[in-house]
Parts: C-alpha cells; sequence; structure tokens
C-alpha cells in the first residue's frame, strides 16, 4: 500500500488509536493465543478462518457428490426406455440428489463462505460464538456424510426432497428411507439455525468501531437478512418433519385424509420454508455480487441503499409467496392470484440490484478476471431464470408448466445461475485471502467456458421438454413422444458442466495454498477483508469511517497492521474482538472468546449420532449419544460467563472497556432473543397447523366425538403457569439482591413444579375425555401442542438445575448473571407459549362454538 | 409406442389448452425481448470505457418503474385467462371421474342409469365442456393433458375439478404429473376424442356387460381367470370377476394401450404383462401369476376377447 502524501498521513497518524511503536511481546503475545494448532489437532480448531475453510471444503464435497448423483440421472435419461438404473435407484437418487444440493451444499455452503468472510469484512477477531459454529460445523459434515452414505445402502430416502405425504407416511413408505430425510434433514436444520445466530450476533454486535449499519459492506447486509430469513423460514420445515417424523412412527394423523388429516398441510409447511430457502441461497450470492462488481469495476457500488432496501424487500416478500408451488392443488382462483402478484413483485427488488450492477459496471473500468467473467455468466444465466421465474408466476401457464421440465430448467437457471455463479465468481475473486496468491486465470476462464457452455447446453433444451410434456421426476420415458433428441442434448451437456467443475477443483488443488500471514489485495479492493491478516485476524481492529474504508485510506492496511487501531495485542491474555453497538458501531466491551476445544467436535458427533441412530431404531446408543452431546455442550458452557475477570482494559483512544456485559447489552442475551424468535416461529408454526386443520374440517371443532376438557381445568392450568412465571420473578429479584442461595434454589424449584403441574393438568384434562391422538388429527394437533410445550419443560429444567448448579459453585452472582438471565428469557417464553397453547385449544373453540 | 398421441402443449387441441398457448406465446417472446435489452446493456457496461451514468434513472427506471408497468399488464392479463379457465359456465351434462391410483387411472362415466366404470383411458366427445371430477385414494396424483388443459391434482380427501372441451378429434396423451413413487414414470393414458355422435355409441358399448366368446381356448381362459386369482383384483362385468383393487378389464381388449401407457396393446404385449407384468413395470401392484404355459395362453386368449 502506498501512502497517500506526506502530510494527510501524518496528520492522521495523530489521531489514531494506538501510538507507535508498539511495546515488546504484543504481537508475540497474539500470535500465541490465536494460533491455529498442527496435526491432527487442527480438529480441534474453532478459529472462523479453519472452521471456514473446513465448511467450504465439506460444502463442496457436497456438490460434487451430488453433481455425481445428477450425471447418473442424466446418464440413465439419455436415451428413452433406458435400464442403467432402475426405477427404485433413480428415485433414491433423485431424491438424494434435490436433497443434498439443498440441505448440504446451498445453505451449508453461503453460511461456510459467510463464517469464512464475514469476521474479517467486519474487522473482528472471530465470530461471537467460536465453539457454537465449530459444534454446527461437525454436526452437518458428520452427519450429512452419514446421511449420504444411505445410498450405498439402498435405503435412502425416495419420495422427492419435498417429500410429500401420503406417499412418505407410513402406509406408502414404510422402509427408514423417509425416516433419514426426516430425522437426518432435521438436525442439519439445527446446524443451520446455529448458524444462523451467530452470524446475526457476529454482524450486529461484533462490527469494527465506527462501521455503523450504513458502512457495512453489502455482503453483510445479505447475510443478516438471509439470518433472519432461516430464523423464520427454517421454523415451518422443522415442524413439518416433526409431525411427519410422529405421524410416521406413532401414528399420529396429521396428513391422513380419512383420519381428518390433510395432506395439503405438508405442502403448506414445506413451501413455507421452502420458497424462502430459494432466496436464502440467492441473497448471499446477490451479496457476493455486490461485493465483486465494484472490486472488479473499481468504481463504488451504485444505488447502495437501493440495494440494501431490496435485499430487505425480497426478505419479506420471499415469506409470502409459497402458495405459487401449489397452483395446481385446487386453490380458489382469488388466492393464486394473490400468490401471483407477491411472485411477480419480487421482480422489482431483484430488478434494483440488477440494474445498480449494470451501472456500477457502466461508469467502472472493468478489469477481465475469472471473477468478472463468471459475474457475466451469472447475469446472462440469471436473468433468463428471473424470465422463466415470472412465466411460472403466472397462473395459467403454470398449469402447463408446473412439475415438468420446463420448472427443473427453471430452478437451475435460478439456483445454478444465480448461486453457484457467484459462488464461483466469489472462489476465484477471494482465493487471495487463503493463501496470498491468485487462483490460475487459465483455468479459471476455462472452467468459466466450460461450465457456461455445458450449462446452457444442459438446461436450456429441458423448457422445451417440458413444454413438449414431460413431467419430472420420471426415471424413464417412451420413445416417440418427442423428448429423445433433447434429453440427449441435455445428457451431453451436464457432462460438459461436470468438466468446468473439475477444472476449478483440479485449480484449487494446484494453486490453493493455506498459509497463515496473508497480505494479498491482489484485486485493489475497497474493504476490510482484504487487509493483512494472520490467525488472529488483523494486527488491530480498524477504526471504520467509511464504506470502502481501503480506498478512503490507502494507509490503513499499515496503520492496522502496525497496531495502531483499537486492541492491537491481547488486553486479557485471551482472544478477543470488540463488542460494539448495533446500529452506530459505538465500542461497548471487549468479548474474552472461547479458544480452541475437542468439545465441539465431540458435542457435533453425539449429536449426529443421537439423530442417526434413533432412525436406525438403535435407541439406547442414540440415548449414549445424547448424552455425550449433552455433556460436551455443558462442559464447555461451564468455562463461559465468567464475569468481569479483568478490569475494564485500554483499547485505544483513551477508550476503557469493560470485559463483561449482562442483560440487553450482553451478545448473549442477542442470541437468546434470536433462538426465541426460532422457538416461536416453530410454536406458530404448529399453531398454524392447529388452525388450519380446524379449517378443513368439516363441521364442530373439536369433531363430532371428541370433547373438551372443563374450562375449570384450562382455568387452574393458566394460573399455574403465571404462578411459575411469578416464581422465577421472585428468582430474579432474589439474585439482584444477593439473597441465600437456598432462597433462590426454593424460588427457582416452585417455578418448575408449577410449570410440571400445568403441564400435567392440561394432559390429565385431554386424557380423562379419552382423547386419543391416534384416532383423529384433532387429537393429534392438541397433544402435539402438549408436547412441544412439555419438551420446553424439559428444557428449561435442564437449564434452571445448570444455573443453580452454577450459583451453588458460586459461578453466579449479582453481577455475574447472564447464565441466569438467559435461562430466565427462555423460561418467560415458555409461559408465554403454554398461555397461547391454552388460548388456541381451550379458549378459541368455546368462543367460535 | 406405436399409436401416435401429442403430448405437447404446443399444439393444444382444447380450448385450455389454446388460451395458455396464447399466453405463452406473449411471455416467449416478451421474455426474449427483455433478455436482448438487459444484455446487450450489462455485455457493453462491461466492455466500454468507464463513462458517467444517471444512476438513479437506470436503477429506479429499469430496476422499478419498467417492471411494474411490463407486471400489471401481464397480471391483468393473467388473471383474465385465469377467470376463464376455471369459469364453471352453465351447468354442463357430463360428468367424468377419474380416479388416480398407483399407477394407473379409474374412469367412471356418471350416467343416469349409473355409471360406467373403466380404467386407463379417457373418452370424451368433441366440442363439449366435460366436467372432471377428480380424486385418489392413496397418494397424490395430478391429472395432465397438456394438449387439452392445464394440470389439476389429485389429493386424497379432496375432489377438485377440471372442465375440459377438446376442439379437435383425435387422440392426446396424459400422463400424471405428480411424483407419485415407483412407476409415476409409467402412469399415463390415452385420451380419445370421439366425433360429434361417436361418443354416445361409445358410451353404449362401453355400458355394456363381457360378451361370452365362442372360441375354446378363451372359454377355458374365463374359468382359469378365476381360478389364476385374476378375478380378486379385477372386474369383468357380466362375470363374477369383481374385485376392485385393479383396473376393471370389462372391456380392456378395446383399448389401445396397456398397463396404463406403457406397451401397446396386442396379444404379445398381453400376454407378457398378464405373464410377469413386473418385468414391464417393476413395482407395480400386480404380482406375477404362476401358472402353466397354456393356463396363461388361456387367459391371453379370454381377456384379448374382451372386447
Amino acid at each position: 500500500m502506498s501512502s497517500a502524501g506526506a502530510s494527510p498521513a501524518a496528520a492522521a497518524e495523530d489521531s489514531l488509536p494506538n501510538p507507535l511503536p508498539r511495546p515488546q511481546g504484543e504481537l508475540e503475545a497474539l500470535e500465541r493465543v490465536w494460533k491455529t494448532p498442527r496435526g491432527w489437532r487442527i480438529f480441534s480448531a474453532v478459529n472462523n478462518t479453519t472452521i471456514g475453510l473446513f465448511y467450504i471444503g465439506t460444502a463442496l464435497l457436497f456438490l460434487v457428490l451430488a453433481g455425481v448423483l445428477a450425471l447418473l440421472m442424466r446418464t440413465q435419461l439419455a436415451v428413452p426406455d433406458n435400464d442403467f438404473l432402475g426405477n427404485r435407484a433413480y428415485n433414491q437418487i433423485f431424491t438424494m440428489h434435490g436433497t443434498v444440493m439443498m440441505f448440504l451444499f446451498a445453505v451449508p455452503v453461503v453460511e461456510a463462505v459467510a463464517v469464512f468472510l464475514l469476521p474479517n469484512m467486519l474487522g473482528a477477531r472471530d465470530l461471537p460464538f467460536p465453539r457454537l459454529s465449530a459444534y454446527a460445523y461437525w454436526a452437518y459434515a458428520i452427519g450429512g456424510l452419514a446421511f449420504f452414505c444411505t445410498l450405498f445402502f439402498g435405503v435412502a430416502p425416495d419420495g422427492g426432497w419435498f417429500m410429500y405425504p401420503p406417499l412418505t407416511s407410513y402406509t406408502y413408505a414404510p422402509d427408514s428411507g423417509a425416516d433419514w430425510w426426516l430425522l437426518g434433514i432435521g438436525f442439519i436444520e439445527i446446524s443451520a439455525i446455529a448458524g444462523a445466530i451467530e452470524l446475526v450476533v457476529g454482524i450486529l454486535r461484533t462490527r469494527a468501531p465506527g462501521m455503523s449499519l450504513a458502512k457495512m459492506p453489502i455482503f453483510a447486509w445479505a447475510m443478516l437478512v438471509v439470518g433472519a430469513m432461516i430464523v423464520f423460514g427454517f421454523p415451518p420445515i422443522i415442524l413439518g418433519t416433526l409431525l411427519l417424523e410422529i405421524e410416521r412412527e406413532f401414528h399420529w394423523p396429521f396428513f391422513i385424509a380419512e383420519k381428518g388429516g390433510d395432506a395439503v398441510l405438508w405442502q403448506h409447511l414445506f413451501w413455507l420454508f421452502g420458497h424462502p430457502e430459494v432466496y436464502i441461497i440467492f441473497l448471499p450470492a446477490a451479496g457476493m455480487v455486490s461485493m465483486i462488481v465494484p472490486a472488479m469495476a473499481r468504481v463504488p457500488l451504485v444505488g447502495y441503499r437501493c440495494i440494501v432496501a431490496a435485499l430487505l424487500a425480497v426478505g419479506v416478500l420471499s415469506m409470502g409467496l409459497w402458495a405459487h408451488h401449489m397452483y395446481a392443488t385446487g386453490m380458489p382462483h382469488l388466492s393464486t392470484a394473490l400468490f401471483s402478484a407477491a411472485s411477480m413483485a419480487v421482480t422489482i427488488p431483484t430488478g434494483i440490484q440488477l440494474f445498480s450492477w449494470i451501472a456500477t459496471l457502466w461508469r467502472g473500468e472493468v478489469r477481465m478476471a475469472s471473477p468478472s467473467w463468471f459475474l457475466l455468466a451469472f447475469l446472462a444465466t440469471f436473468v433468463i431464470g428471473g424470465l422463466t421465474g415470472v412465466m411460472l408466476a403466472v397462473v395459467p401457464f403454470d398449469w402447463q408448466a408446473h412439475d415438468t421440465y420446463f420448472v427443473v430448467a427453471h430452478l437451475h437457471y435460478v439456483l445454478i445461475g444465480g448461486m453457484v455463479f457467484p459462488l464461483f465468481a466469489a472462489l476465484y475473486y477471494w482465493a487471495p485471502l487463503v493463501g496470498g496468491r491468485p487462483l490460475s486465470e487459465r483455468m479459471g476462464k476455462w472452467a468459466c467456458a466450460l461450465m457456461f457452455t455445458g450449462f446452457h447446453v444442459t438446461f436450456f433444451p429441458m423448457h422445451i421438454t417440458g413444454m413438449l410434456g414431460m413431467p419430472r421426476r420420471v426415471y424413464t420415458y417412451s420413445a416417440g413422444l418427442g423428448w429423445d433428441g433433447l434429453n440427449l442434448v441435455s445428457t451431453m451437456g451436464a457432462f460438459v458442466l461436470a468438466a468446468g467443475v473439475l477444472v476449478v477443483l483440479v485449480d484449487i488443488a494446484l494453486h490453493l495454498r493455506v498459509a497463515g500471514k496473508v497480505r494479498a489485495n491482489v484485486w485493489d479492493s475497497p474493504t476490510l477483508e482484504w487487509l493483512p491478516a494472520d490467525d488472529y485476524g488483523f494486527r488491530s481492529i480498524p477504526r471504520v469511517d467509511h464504506r470502502y474504508p481501503l480506498w478512503a485510506r490507502p494507509s490503513l492496511a499499515d496503520e492496522v497492521d502496525s497496531g495502531q487501531h483499537y486492541l492491537p495485542g491481547t488486553a486479557t491474555g485471551g482472544r478477543e474482538t470488540i463488542v460494539t453497538s448495533p446500529v452506530e458501531g459505538r465500542p461497548q466491551y471487549v468479548l474474552i472468546l472461547t479458544g480452541d476445544s475437542w468439545l465441539p467436535l465431540v458435542a457435533g458427533a453425539g449429536t449426529a449420532a443421537f439423530f442417526l441412530l434413533l432412525t436406525a431404531k438403535l435407541h439406547a446408543p442414540a440415548v449414549l449419544g445424547a448424552l455425550v452431546a449433552l455433556g460436551a455442550i455443558f462442559r464447555w458452557l461451564w468455562a463461559t460467563d465468567r464475569g468481569a475477570t479483568h478490569a475494564p482494559v485500554d483499547v485505544g483512544d483513551g477508550l476503557a472497556l469493560p470485559v463483561y456485559a449482562s442483560g440487553p447489552q450482553a451478545h448473549s442475551w442477542w442470541a437468546m432473543v434470536v433462538l426465541m424468535l426460532v422457538d416461536g416461529t416453530v410454536c406458530a408454526s404448529l399453531l398454524f397447523s392447529y388452525f388450519y386443520l380446524w379449517t378443513v374440517t368439516p363441521g364442530a371443532w373439536p369433531p363430532a366425538g371428541h370433547a373438551l376438557p372443563a374450562m375449570s381445568s384450562a382455568a387452574a392450568a393458566a394460573s399455574l403457569w403465571l404462578a411459575s412465571s411469578a416464581a422465577l420473578s421472585w428468582a430474579n429479584h432474589l439474585l439482584g439482591r444477593q439473597s441465600s442461595k437456598g432462597a433462590l434454589a426454593l424460588a427457582v424449584c416452585v417455578g418448575l413444579a408449577c410449570a410440571v403441574a400445568a403441564l400435567c393438568v392440561q394432559w390429565q384434562g385431554h386424557a380423562q375425555n379419552g382423547l386419543d391422538p391416534t384416532v383423529h388429527a384433532y387429537a393429534a394437533a392438541v397433544y402435539a401442542t402438549l408436547a412441544y410445550q412439555a419438551l420446553h419443560v424439559v428444557v428449561i429444567a435442564i437449564m434452571g438445575a445448570y444455573t443453580l448448579a452454577r450459583a451453588f459453585c458460586g459461578l453466579l452472582a449479582a453481577d455475574r448473571r447472564v447464565t441466569f438471565d438467559n435461562t430466565r428469557l427462555l423460561w418467560q417464553y415458555t409461559i408465554g407459549q403454554g398461555l397461547a397453547i391454552i388460548a388456541a385449544v381451550h379458549v378459541l373453540p368455546r368462543l367460535a362454538g | 409406442m406405436q399409436v401416435s398421441a401429442s403430448q405437447s402443449a404446443f399444439d393444444p387441441a382444447g380450448a385450455n389448452a389454446v388460451l395458455i398457448d396464447r399466453l405463452s406465446s406473449v411471455l416467449y417472446i416478451g421474455a426474449a425481448l427483455i433478455f436482448a435489452i438487459v444484455m446487450t446493456l450489462a455485455v457493453v457496461a462491461v466492455f466500454r470505457r468507464a463513462s458517467g451514468v444517471p444512476t438513479r434513472a437506470w436503477v429506479l427506471g429499469g430496476g422499478v418503474a419498467i417492471p411494474a408497468v411490463v407486471l400489471t399488464a401481464l397480471l391483468a392479463y393473467a388473471l383474465a385467462v385465469g377467470n376463464a379457465l376455471s369459469d364453471e359456465g352453465p351447468d354442463c351434462g357430463t360428468i367424468i371421474h377419474v380416479n388416480g391410483k398407483r399407477w394407473w387411472w379409474e374412469v367412471r362415466y356418471e350416467q343416469p342409469a349409473g355409471a360406467i366404470v373403466s380404467a386407463n383411458e379417457l373418452h370424451l366427445p368433441v366440442g363439449r365442456t366435460v366436467k372432471l371430477l377428480l380424486a385418489s385414494d392413496d397418494v397424490i396424483h395430478s391429472f395432465w393433458v397438456p394438449a387439452l388443459s392445464g394440470k389439476v391434482d389429485m389429493i386424497p380427501g379432496r375432489v377438485n375439478h377440471l372442465m375440459l372441451k377438446a376442439d379437435k378429434p383425435g387422440v392426446y396423451r396424459a400422463q400424471c404429473a405428480e411424483f407419485c413413487g415407483a412407476q409415476h414414470a409409467f402412469m399415463a393414458m390415452l385420451v380419445v376424442v370421439h366425433e360429434e355422435g361417436e361418443y354416445e355409441r361409445w358410451l353404449e358399448r362401453e355400458a355394456r356387460p363381457a360378451g361370452s366368446s365362442t372360441d375354446t381356448q378363451a372359454q377355458r381362459g374365463a374359468a382359469d381367470f378365476t381360478s389364476a386369482g385374476c378375478a380378486a383384483c379385477h372386474t369383468v362385468r357380466g362375470t363374477s370377476a369383481a374385485g376392485r383393487l385393479g383396473p376393471d378389464l370389462t372391456h380392456v381388449a378395446s383399448r389401445l394401450t396397456l398397463g396404463a401407457g406403457v406397451l401397446d396393446n396386442n396379444r404379445a404385449s398381453l400376454a407378457g404383462w398378464i405373464s410377469n407384468s413386473q418385468a414391464v413395470k417393476p413395482g407395480n401392484l400386480m404380482p406375477p401369476i404362476k401358472v402353466p404355459v397354456e393356463t396363461l395362453h388361456a387367459i391371453t386368449a379370454y381377456v384379448a376377447g374382451l372386447e
């Protein structure tokens, strides 16, 4: 970096947060604390750069695996009446292709890129919960690979990635395939949510001082919106998988028509998730494009504010489009019209982004390197995908095109065009961050050309094949329907596309080196991630006063790297980063981060083992897995919430920051709130299902043959929930007054006892009426709400016991109370949920009846 | 397949399909134009020298104003077409039930004298609107005859309907469009659109019970049909065979295809299907029957005579 002239640089130096020279040993201490473990111990690393690389590598592995499945399918479909794969194998393979691409590649890879890039982009040393990202990664990697291996044993799911019942319920899919899907995907969703919490809190609370929301890089904005979308978009499918698995295992008939259920309920739950999912995949890619375009065009992005507004608009709109996957289910035409309008409306925020990029390219002098070629591939492909998307939003057109190869073409234009091409642009653009060197330009251009050609040769003909009448998900087809030639062309294209991906992999294998210290702003990019970095991130945390800090202040790299900005060493002898206020980015406290540990790996393996062994019906080992996971998690939690172990530390600029915070300022309070939003959305999805079943049930609710318990029992339960809440408030009061541990324990135990009693009263009321969950969807839905509430009571009991254990070990006090606060948040949430359930089950049917 | 039957939305032969085809042409042309304009801008932007642009006009004009105008117009047009397609019109006399099964179709023609049950072939009169009532007894299927209309799902516990009017006599192909398990790929059938007047004659023939044969082999086959277990699943009206699990076979020999559109219907394919349909359509619910060759020939002769 060249300095921009003597006098401004000198003037700037005067006002930098920390002076030169830095004390002896400061850098060495920082290096020691952040050193990435070597050899096999690397698997205990939790730092975002290490976990991020594992994460990206694993996601790319799943891209290759699912890509191989696609080649098998294309080989089978190359000619009519082919017997290369039978129907059994084909149905498993197409199900796994979709499932693996969506759940094990697309969502993980965008989270992975964010885990790798965001801390540096925001000027943080790491994400706020490094062990949580490590845990999310290991659960995903171990569980995902085991899930994939079901293919080799012929027990993979074969009901499609959309898993529509009744085809996937116990009558028509008695084998374990559907269980592998439901439980396997169930916990990969948990991993996605853990990642989302990490990213949302990281983006809102660990930005460099001065980086207000208005100066935040667009990729961070995109990931913030995506994090929120995961929070609200994943719960419906989590609930759906739970209900379907309960239906399969215990025969509670949520989706079985002859017992009052409805198969379409699953479609609502699935697409309430499934459509936001598409944007969860696309928005990060759009965010990457918004980072790469200005860097390659060498001018600031046009329309920053418009793009942020567009990202937010897509996030909101995407929640209201789900039913455009269901036009053929016989919905009233007016409803389809509303969803049609909402689907078309997405064009506008997407159009804003598109024209902002084009305008930026127009203003700049574009450097034609590999990332730029991939961006062009993206633009051409994605625009076609968007246009066919508008076509499919048109209801009558969709009645023809739905579930045909036209849709197969469209979704690949959107997903490969909208996500994979930007991802490969990003790989070529950001690869120098890993080892200081770019990938091969020659191979990059070849890869792009092969992928682009292969892609369009494969997928463009499918638009026509679909309109010629070829449905999706057929393992073969008869000759003479006009589909033969087009299918052969598609198959040939698929292999060219695969060759392009192979070139990228070879390029990575040959040219990607992992280095500790990296100083390689090869594109002269403007954002923080291009500052010189090492295991610890940056030597000092930059003060940011511009959207493009490296362009605005060419001396920044040298200043940061010589330790002249904030927190140039380790203030407490541990890993640290600065927590800032969510909007303005004002420094608030120093967050002492957790370090490397085997516990996340153990907990991840335990979690994966629990779900997988449960699916294999090995119940005892499954419980063992769960205990291992819980043990590891509590072991690592025990060492957190350390209180104010140090006096406030000087981070520079005369700022003395505390090293502990509690209440709404604490980062973990924010994480808990995000978790509660997830939880609340699962509960809302459950109540949605309950009300949905109500609306499709003709006649009274509860249906004939079912009765409500006396209102007095509901009133008793409600009073007990409120008593539990009061007891907890009393405990809160006691903690604040430093009262005796015995009194605190009494208050917590009374609260728990009230909660358990409330639950028992409700359960008893229904059981006395002879309500049997296997008889009717009504009963199944009622017991499902109770079971969900019971799960919460178990969780608050565990958290209450853990909190008390800390109190008795002297780890809880009026000024060291994050553990208690978090328990309290979830507890009060549970009370609210309990009351909502009583209102839905007991009060509303009486009002309506 | 020997029978040539179109399954293409590009060759509309029914009122619904014609409307959608017209709408589709507008969409294709519009999309091609927009693509050409956007890509020209993008490519020029990348390869020309840097220069200023009125950014606000670009972002708000290209991103907001133009799409808003174009899409509003499109939405209005689409709604109009959708309304026309959903319009039930005057109460139409002809009602046909189509039930999706794994992996075939039960077709029932509602008649004053009671429904005529048939399977795996749908017969329609030309130029008359027919109301199809679509349902399923097992999993979700989707009824789709691209040449005549868009698709409608067949969902357990629900009855969806589709108003269908064929404009041209001929044979069209239908195929299940919702993944429904092992043999989703071979859940098809032909839709035969009859000339005016011919439809009633066909119905009248279809309503008759099976005739008896003078061929001795076929007469033996009639007995074997029951003793070999076929009658447990299949109905042949006018005989004791009254099974309901498989397709009604009363007039199976007059159908154009076998196995829900898998095979052309001839003596050889019929013999192959009866002896081991699993080789033709793996996973279908008809078990292979293990009988001596003569019995097989006799059953084949009997079924081939059920015209």
